[in-house]
């Protein structure tokens, strides 16, 4: 794909995040569909694109009255989001449609509206995992961390020190659910969720949506908000069952899809000024700083343990205070993208001065599927 | 009321000789005849080159421990935490998720790359699952 020819034009979270027990997860994707084509300032007809994931897009565009030309309906976990903005901004430049609008929201919380997960006993998970005892993502996100640990000799007070560096911008975002400082020993002495990992190392548990809309970057220009162009997208799959990866040592997904937008937005690591990566849990920042290549694995925890990814660091990193202190409603990849977006608008609360490019890099499932965008607000 | 139950396998066509062994307490891998390679979850082709001859063998039963959580909160039905979800890689190649036995559910007694033999824990008629235990000797 050529870099810089697709622009976020339009981008809203839901009016409200955290506990939302008045809303359906089908209406709070109405919500954050009314905010962001309100931030366009377009109208919902001038929709011709749609993708979403969890929902179908057909639930989501007859509830809204929209009329597409173009659906993906990509549902690979939390990173679907970057991979609807990767195949969005294919299709713009394909001419297959001319305004994207893609929807997230999931009453993770309230639970009003959500549709069931379950693992169906004659799967290969529900064969070969279900009957282990996993149950949910606390059970089987960090069970690649202890070998990590071990490979790259990372301690339990740096995999510790994720979770206070996010609250140290959580703090500085109104919009955070967890804003009180916390420090190193207070993670290691909170609740043991499933051993490494203690509660303030997992996930928030809240409701709340997002949706962004793309056009072409000629058309990107005449809308009222700054644009932010994609300056390149990758993507992968590996597999459902965290057991059956490669290697605990890295994610394959993590490595085919970020290096593809570096390669593609043309970009070394030392151009990038704000950087998410998906924290459902505290070990996916040192994979994410590994895989797309930042540093060495053994340096990734001593990294962020010595603070230069906290306000003020050399590489910002989730600088909305990511899912374990802004918000995380399941599927956590729109949120990344929405913060990415700030970034680049210039309007974020924990605004990064002087911010050109922003990589944003999403997991979906446990290691299962990965999206990487590349923004960037200069053309 | 009844105990809340262990979730329980169901098996599939390509999977029914893995069940079929662990019930006759045998731990079944695939291999490819054309290529050599060792696999699992079970399927009736090689997912490393495509030929669908593949022989089924009895495997080892010895591994070691590759890595594992001990989860505590929620709890699975049919488990009293805390308890070990490990994956263990066997001398064969291929890893799969077990329970450990036999040893306290604690990072003390769980080291990383401990040798491991597998057991057999039968849930009803139908269902044995393949467990792990630290070997002996
Ligand atoms: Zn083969």
């Amino acid at each position: 794909m050529r870099r810089n020819q697709v622009a976020v034009v339009g981008a809203a979270e839901t009016t409200e995040l955290g506990v939302i027990p008045n809303m359906s997860q089908l209406q709070l994707h109405a919500d954050a569909a009314l905010n962001a084509i309100a931030d366009a300032e377009l109208k919902l007809s001038d929709i011709d694109g749609f993708a979403t994931a969890v929902e179908t897009p057909q639930q989501v565009c007859h509830y809204l009255g929209i009329t597409p030309t173009w659906v993906d309906g990509t549902s690979v976990g939390g990173c679907s989001f970057m991979l609807h903005v990767r195949h969005a901004a294919a299709a713009i430049e394909a001419g297959l449609c001319k305004t994207v609008l893609i929807t997230h929201a999931e009453s993770g919380k309230s639970m009003i509206g959500k549709l069931p997960r379950s693992i169906p006993a004659d799967s290969l998970q529900g064969q070969f995992e279900a009957p282990f005892g996993v149950y949910g993502p606390p059970s089987m996100f960090p069970i690649p961390v202890l070998r990590f640990m071990k490979t790259y000799g990372i301690t339990h007070e740096q995999l510790a020190s994720v979770a206070v560096v996010q609250r140290e911008w959580a703090a500085k975002n109104p919009r955070a659910m967890m804003k009180d400082p916390i420090t190193v020993a207070d993670v290691l002495n909170s609740r043991m969720i499933a051993y490494p990992f203690r509660l303030l190392q997992c996930c928030l548990v809240t409701d709340g949506g997002g949706a962004l809309i793309l056009t072409s970057a000629d058309r990107a220009k005449d809308f009222p908000r700054k644009p932010v162009y994609i300056m390149g997208t990758g993507e992968s799959v590996e597999t459902p069952m965290v057991s059956q990866m490669e290697t605990f040592n890295s994610s394959r997904a993590f490595k085919v899809a970020g290096p593809l937008a570096f390669k593609e937005a043309g970009i070394a690591h030392k151009d990038v000024d704000h950087l998410m990566i998906y924290d459902a849990f505290a070990h996916l920042p040192l994979f994410g700083l590994g895989d797309l290549g930042f540093m060495p694995y053994e340096e990734t925890g001593k990294f962020i343990a010595d603070g230069n990814t906290r306000p003020g660091g050399k590489l910002p990193l989730n600088t909305n205070g990511g899912g374990l202190s802004y918000m995380h409603s399941g599927m956590y990849g729109m949120y990344a993208l929405q913060e990415s977006v700030r970034q680049m608008r210039g309007i974020a609360p924990a605004q990064v001065a002087k911010a050109k490019i922003s990589v944003c890099h999403g997991v979906g499932g446990m290691f299962a599927a990965s999206g990487t965008i590349v923004f960037t607000n200069e053309r | 009321m009844a105990e809340p139950q262990r979730a329980r396998p169901k098996p599939t066509p390509e999977t029914q000789h893995f069940w079929e062994g662990t019930k006759a307490g045998e731990l079944r891998l695939q291999r490819c005849d054309a290529c050599a390679h060792v696999y699992f979850p079970p399927r009736p082709f090689c997912p490393s080159c495509a030929s669908r001859k593949v022989s089924i063998f009895k495997a080892s039963g010895k591994g070691f421990l590759y890595s594992y959580v001990i989860n505590h909160r929620p709890a699975a039905p049919g488990f009293t935490p805390p308890y070990a979800i490990a994956v263990v890689e066997l001398d064969e190649g291929p890893r799969m998720m077990s329970n450990i036995i036999d040893s306290p559910q604690t990072p003390e007694a769980l080291e990383l790359d401990m040798k491991l033999e597998v057991a057999f824990q039968k849930l009803d008629d139908n269902i044995t699952l393949p467990v792990f235990r630290p070997a002996k000797g």
